[in-house]
């Protein structure tokens, strides 16, 4: 049986309490010396002997205290000068120094020293240095509790200020609408009579051309020279053939061609040439298409080119009707060269020939800027009316944000703090997300936007959780816990990868300072 | 750890990206090759059993008192090849066949026997024109030499045991000029020569010259041949046998299964990213035994080749009902069952040692007598490893090593997988997470544990780089076909690879593990070598080309030889940095014949599903049948997330295999053992609990193996050999003979059928002490927390119950002693005890104790007067199971001096409780009940 001498200094006087080795004194009643002991779990009663003969009876364990025996058993560590603790019961005599008094290795061989004034020194110290960060965090928190207070406070003002100028802003806005809309009706109209007059006009040139063509063809045609188009000379020219396809033009089909005659004068010709006109073919074959295309194609080939270059809109003043805009378009989604230009480029042989429509007349253009003022003015207005829209929604937010019990963590939102480590440097934006940047280049990967509060009940506050950062191979997104602790400097102190793409950030802020612990009541057990 | 699974560490390799890309939880099968792809597997598969073309010229024979040697000649071809006999100690047949006279020598495997083989004289029984007899001594065994065709019988009485070259399949590519190069033997322009030789094929001789001879490409790599075909074959046919079982590793049943529809079981060491189960491919070790088993007897193949090789298996009875079988058997109609096996091999000669048994123990002893074997581990080792890829850093060490003590689980290792070097230069630590590596390791060392840090083979290429300059300037590094540095992409990217087949290389090697080089080593940091197969990301089959150089010999000769050069040259490390005194724990993926000598293997890369918590059994199984006892599989599964419920059905399976380890895989969220819940934390706690309690008994089993070669976890027909309900078991195991363990290997499961064989015994459930009598299929209802464990009527194990931080930690503590009666009352056991660290148990420093219980006496005898050790432990508690209740209990000590012990007795279940009997482990003492 192992008798545990128990001294204990209180003033000048020591006072001895006898009990078996391992027992707390809180305990000590269940262990009467010399009288048979009932395992504390009832199950069975024992020869007093028994308490601590290296020996488990009790299968709570309760009658081997100070030994190993019990698997399931706990020795009491009197840590005179520092904490009581219980430790396991494979603890004892395993040749490893548990309790800072020693008393756990009282029969190992284990050499250890009696540590509990040093721990309680060096607890002391810490717990002292602690409770100065905590008392001056603390202070730190009431100023920021006071300037979250008045930051809402101003947030709020700010936001009725803002939701009333929102009012006038959009009744500006309806204003501008109406009068675009009224500025926008007679430059139409401008626009459109300018428009009819220049195609009337390009009709009148057409037909003056075509005609002159007909002369010419007639000519060519009048392979003799009497002055008319004979069966036998049109069948020279077997694209005129009606149905191209059986390879073969007939004297019968030249003459249906001709109206059903042999020849036709001039005059005659006149009414076939609307026939014939697509299908002929020059001999000298001097007015073609050709030569016109391909400085056309060297024109428009930088449009396309430049794809990556957005047509700014104020390069295209309204002086081209909307198919002109549309053909524009086009050319710029046609910029990767994905399909070739000459559909394009043939559509656009009439204008090009016609020459470009004449610039306005005065008064048309004086009807066009007007518009054009009245619409930008619109546009300013909605703009604007959008940007307090963001502010009030941005306000909103941050007014109804859970920055705490106080709204202390306030402080924290749109700031970012930094971390370098030997590879990365770790960037924590509270509320809002948390990155890491390789110090040597590469790009940002982001290792979770803000989630929630995680911390414990009671404690919800001590943890922030950011989640759904970038997907990891094989794995899981990204995620990052910051678990935040007092201290006077708002700082992130480290980071570590404990899973892989599961972040751990510990970061310090004022915030999370409790009022400062009073050292006296806590549980350090000081000399009696 | 770590097949090369990690896309961003290697981010040039383009095909190991493309292949992280594809992101499939399955094996990339185009990687490897299959025998059609091979191009000697081919060649050699292509002959069909028939007539043999070789005869054995009888006037060639030579007989001295221990060796018969015969020239055998190919008609086809007139080439000859020198047969060479031996009859060697312990049962056993050793047949060589080389070339008469090779072009030049052909290599044959060094360093795998532990001696020459002592021979026994071998006579000449009878000798006429058709062949010779000769006696093998024992139990009338004789060989027939059969002349032509020529065929090697082993006969016994009037039963053949097995035919060598009864099928005809002998088959020696002998080493030829290549024809083409002949006239310019210096012209090695390979493109010319390839139109050269396929135009050259009409020339005298008989053999075809045929693609894949004298050059080979698979997918982008191409091995050059400078020595041209030069395959070895051979046939083995087993009459009588049904079972055949070994030439681990391969993630398949512990019977091996016929060949016949699919491809043979290859051999050859590689890095398998993600295996898949139940299939024959390659996985990271080679061990060329094969056991055939019947009732009657036990044989045994082993084939003693280095090179790539292919083991065919047919069966007569293959695919036959088990109806069907009967009918032949009533009709008596049928052909005796008989399988057939051929051993294919690329390179070398045939060196076959036939064992002869006849019980599987024999087996056992007779390979060990030739390989050696299982080295006897430091007792923490067989405690609990905690490894993962990777602890991060000092901190996160400190704080797993601190959970452990927060939640009350012992274990002895923590593990650092390559992510603790410095940029994956081994021998080194990364500066800013591992700063202080001393200051970790006497933290750990402070609580009586260890640490592993890994060290594998390929050195990066950095002129910075202590051991790559070295290695370089010392020109130890394998050569490539042209001569220089044989490189390849490994962890550190560019890498190259220590010649471990010279022995000053390894000497060198070794010497790096003393303390003085290998900064920030302690006596507490063991070793661990991975990706020793070699893996080569970027090489043939992620392994090192063929035509690799090492020394006068190419690696296609050596290859499945290099994991276990590397395995002991670190084990030697290890024993000298200590003077020789401490046991090595060296753990090995890539391994071979003899790899038992030098530590502990594990199965690789498996993955966090039920089918590879199952095939953890048959794997480690089929490794202790061939002698390497030391074998675990990653608890939990390498490859992706167990749940918790298999994380526990891991940890109880795991916790009865002889390495216990859990591992995962750097993608994988944490699974430490307090990750899932009280609950499962409560169900792991007391599994690696119990694994405790057990070590004395593992620990005499090891010091069994290490003495006899016997496997620590049996097969079941191991022990049952005649009972052929139990010789395709593969879903339990036997511990030692004693603990019968059948695992909950399903999901879900409510209970299990655990068969208990043998129609004499009882088994005793360990945790209610029930009694079941053997020869019975029992189905046990589980929970969560059941683990079907049975401790075998007739025996006595002795337990440590009083579970500590490590093993360590419970050095001195006492025994209980667990005694199982049978049916005729009586029990035995043994206790053995040593320091459990350091080699002064080969110095007689121990206690070996037999432990019998016969006639109501229990009593220790010592079995081993001759060793000196005393040990502070004594027995506390003696638990007889299937007692009846005595009056009482009277101890006797060596001293003559008698007591009365208390006792407990259960009736409900028989249990008798004997209470602190007091006696010193060591000593001798009696207890008798009356």
């Amino acid at each position: 049986m192992f008798w545990y001498l128990l001294l204990l200094w209180g003033g000048i006087s020591a006072v001895e309490v006898q009990r078996p080795r391992g027992v707390p004194l809180s305990k000590r009643p269940f262990y009467e010396e010399n009288k048979p002991f009932t395992c504390l779990d009832g199950s069975r009663t024992i020869p007093f002997d028994r308490i601590n003969d290296d020996y488990c009876d009790c299968q709570d364990g309760s009658d081997e205290p100070g030994t190993a025996a019990c698997p399931n058993g706990n020795f009491h560590c009197t840590n005179a000068g520092f904490r009581p603790t219980f430790i396991p019961s494979s603890h004892v005599n395993d040749g490893i120094c548990d309790c800072c008094d020693a008393t756990d290795e009282y029969n190992s061989g284990a050499e250890c020293q009696n540590t509990c004034r040093e721990l309680w020194r060096k607890e002391k110290e810490s717990m002292q240095k602690l409770a100065e960060i905590a008392k001056e965090g603390f202070l730190l928190k009431q100023q920021l509790i006071q300037e979250a207070k008045r930051g809402l406070e101003e947030k709020q003002t700010k936001l009725g200020e803002v939701q009333n100028s929102k009012k006038d802003l959009e009744t500006n806005v309806e204003a501008l609408r109406t009068a675009k809309e009224a500025a926008e009706q007679p430059e139409k109209e401008a626009k459109e009579r300018h428009l009819k007059a220049w195609e009337e006009q390009n009709a009148a040139i057409r037909m003056e051309k075509d005609k002159v063509r007909m002369a010419e063809v007639f000519i060519e045609l009048d392979a003799d020279g009497d002055g008319f188009v004979s069966v036998a000379e049109l069948l020279s020219h077997s694209e005129m053939d009606p149905d191209s396809s059986d390879g073969s033009f007939t004297e019968a089909e030249a003459q249906e061609l001709l109206g059903g005659v042999d020849k036709v004068n001039t005059a005659a010709f006149e009414t076939i040439w609307s026939k014939i006109r697509e299908k002929y073919v020059s001999e000298s074959n001097t007015d073609g298409p050709a030569p016109v295309e391909t400085p056309q194609e060297e024109v428009r080939e930088p449009v396309s080119d430049n794809d990556s270059e957005p047509y700014p809109d104020d390069d295209i003043p309204e002086e081209e009707d909307e198919d002109e805009d549309e053909d524009e378009d086009e050319d710029m989604d046609d910029g990767d060269y994905k399909s070739p230009p000459v559909t394009r480029t043939d559509e656009k042989k009439d204008d090009s020939e016609e020459g470009a429509m004449p610039p306005y007349d005065q008064e048309t253009q004086n009807l066009i800027d007007a518009a054009q003022k009245a619409r930008n003015e619109f546009e300013e207005a909605e703009r604007a009316l959008r940007e307090v829209d963001d502010q009030i929604r941005n306000l909103e937010k941050e007014i109804s944000f859970d920055f705490g019990p106080s709204s202390e963590f306030a402080y924290l939102y749109s700031q970012c703090y930094e971390l370098t480590t030997g590879e990365y440097v770790y960037r924590l934006c509270p509320f809002n997300r948390v990155s890491q940047k390789p110090k040597y280049g590469g790009s940002e990967t982001n290792l979770g936007t803000w989630g929630k509060w995680a911390g414990p009940e009671g404690n919800v506050y001590s943890v922030m959780k950011y989640e759904q950062g970038t997907g990891c191979w094989q794995g899981p997104n990204r995620s990052t816990t910051v678990k935040l602790t007092c201290g006077k400097e708002t700082v992130v102190t480290s980071t570590s990868e404990p899973s892989r793409c599961e972040y751990l950030m510990e970061f310090t802020s004022p915030a999370v300072c409790q009022e400062a612990p009073d050292l006296e009541v806590s549980d350090i057990h000081e000399e009696l | 750890m770590a097949t090369f699974t990690e896309c961003r560490m290697v981010p040039v390799l383009v095909v190991w990206l493309a292949l992280c890309l594809s992101g499939t939880w399955a094996v990339d099968r185009s990687n490897f090759k299959t025998c059609d792809q091979s191009s000697f597997c081919k060649r050699q598969r292509a002959l069909k059993p028939g007539e043999s073309p070789y005869r054995a010229l009888l006037e060639t024979m030579e007989l001295t008192n221990t060796r018969l040697t015969l020239q055998l000649i190919n008609d086809n071809n007139k080439v000859r090849l020198l047969l060479e006999l031996y009859r060697l100690q312990g049962n056993m047949t050793r047949v060589k066949i080389n070339e008469l006279k090779p072009l030049k020598p052909r290599y044959e495997v060094p360093d795998v026997l532990v001696r020459e083989p002592p021979t026994e004289p071998l006579s000449v029984l009878s000798q006429d024109e058709n062949g010779v007899v000769l006696s093998l001594g024992v139990e009338s065994q004789r060989v027939i030499v059969s002349a032509q065709p020529f065929r090697l019988d082993i006969v016994e009485g009037h039963n053949v045991l097995m035919s060598l070259n009864s099928r005809g399949l002998l088959a020696f590519e002998h080493l030829r000029m290549r024809k083409d190069t002949q006239a310019e033997p210096e012209a090695e322009n390979k493109e010319e020569a390839d139109t050269a030789h396929q135009a050259e094929t009409t020339k005298e001789e008989e053999e075809k010259v045929e693609e894949g001879m004298w050059e080979e490409t698979f997918k982008s790599h191409s091995d050059s041949k400078p020595n041209g075909p030069s395959a070895v074959s051979l046939d083995f046919s087993l009459p009588g046998v049904e079972h055949v079982y070994g030439i681990p590793e391969h993630a398949d049943t512990l019977r091996l299964k016929t060949t016949d529809n699919g491809d043979p079981y290859r051999l050859y060491n590689l890095d398998v990213f993600q295996y898949e189960l139940y299939n024959p491919m390659a996985l990271y070790g080679a061990v060329p035994v094969m056991l055939a088993h019947n009732t009657q007897r036990t044989t045994g193949i082993f084939w003693l080749n280095a090179a790539e090789t292919w083991v065919d298996i047919s069966s007569n009875t293959a695919g036959k009902t088990v109806f069907g079988k009967m009918l032949d058997y009533v009709q008596g109609s049928s052909e005796t069952p008989q399988t057939d096996v051929r051993w294919i091999s690329e390179s070398g000669i045939i060196d076959v040692f036939i064992m002869l048994g006849p019980t599987p123990k024999d087996i056992f002893s007779q390979y060990a007598s030739l390989t050696g074997t299982q080295s006897f581990p430091p007792l923490s080792s067989l405690g609990y490893h905690q490894c993962r890829w990777n602890y991060n850093d000092q901190e996160d060490v400190r704080s797993v090593d601190a959970g452990f003590d927060e939640h009350d689980i012992p274990y002895d290792f923590i593990w650092l997988d390559i992510e603790h070097t410095d940029g994956k230069r081994y021998f080194t630590w990364d500066p800013h997470k591992f700063a202080s590596p001393k200051d970790m390791l006497q933290g750990l060392k402070d609580k009586k544990r260890n640490m592993v840090a890994i060290v594998d083979p390929h050195i990066k290429v950095d002129s910075n780089y202590k051991i790559h300059n070295e290695i370089r300037s010392r020109g130890f590094y394998v050569k490539n076909k042209d001569g220089g540095d044989y490189e390849g992409w490994c962890w550190p990217g560019n890498a190259g690879y220590p010649d471990f087949t010279q022995p000053d290389m390894r000497a060198w090697w070794a010497s790096m593990f003393s303390y003085d080089q290998y900064e920030g080593s302690m006596d507490n940091l063991y070793t661990w070598n991975d990706m020793n197969e070699p893996s080569v990301f970027n090489g043939p089959e992620v392994t090192m080309h063929k035509d690799a150089v090492h020394g006068s010999w190419e690696h296609r000769d050596v290859h499945n030889l290099y994991g276990l050069y590397v395995h002991r040259a670190t084990m030697e490390g290890l024993i000298q940095r200590s003077g020789g005194v401490e046991r090595p724990f060296v753990l090995t993926r890539a391994f071979f014949a003899g790899s038992q000598r030098y530590g502990a293997v594990w199965t690789g890369d498996n993955a966090a599903e039920w089918d590879h918590l199952k095939i953890s059994i048959p794997m480690c199984l089929s490794l202790g049948l061939v002698g390497i006892s030391f074998c675990g599989a990653d608890v939990g599964g390498f490859f992706k997330s167990p749940s918790p419920e298999l994380l526990v059905r891991w940890y109880q399976t795991g916790a009865y295999q002889p390495f216990f380890r859990a591992h995962a895989h750097l993608d994988t969220p944490r699974r430490e053992p307090w990750l899932f819940g009280p609950e499962n934390t409560a169900l792991i706690r007391e599994v690696i609990r119990q694994r405790y309690t057990f070590l004395p008994y593992w620990y005499q089993l090891f010091y069994h193996a290490y003495r006899t070669g016997e496997p620590v976890m049996r097969a079941l027909w191991v022990e049952y050999p005649q009972d052929p309900a139990t010789f395709a078991v593969d879903d339990e195991f036997l511990i030692g003979r004693d603990l019968l363990v059948h695992p909950v290997t399903e999901e879900g499961a409510r209970g299990v059928t655990a068969f208990l064989p043998g129609k004499e015994e009882v088994w005793f459930d360990i945790h209610t002490f029930q009694k079941h009598n053997g020869a019975q299929n029992l189905y046990i209802p589980v929970t969560m927390s059941s683990i079907p464990v049975f401790q075998r009527g007739g025996s006595i194990i002795p337990r440590k119950l009083r579970v500590r931080r490590s093993s360590a930690c419970m050095e001195h503590d006492p025994y209980t002693l667990f005694v199982a009666l049978n049916t005729r009352r009586t029990a035995e056991g043994e206790l053995y005890i040593d320091d459990g660290h350091t080699f002064n148990f080969d110095n007689k420093e121990f206690i070996h104790r037999r432990l019998f219980f016969s006639n109501n006496v229990l009593s220790s005898v010592n079995v081993a007067p001759e060793a000196q050790f005393t040990t502070k432990s004594w027995i506390e508690r003696v638990v007889i199971l299937g007692a009846s209740k005595p009056r009482k209990v009277t101890l006797i000590t060596a001293d003559g001096h008698k007591s009365q012990l208390d006792f407990d007795f259960d009736a409900s279940v028989s249990v008798l409780t004997i209470r602190k009997p007091s006696m010193n482990a060591g000593e001798d003492w009696s207890m008798a009940l009356q």
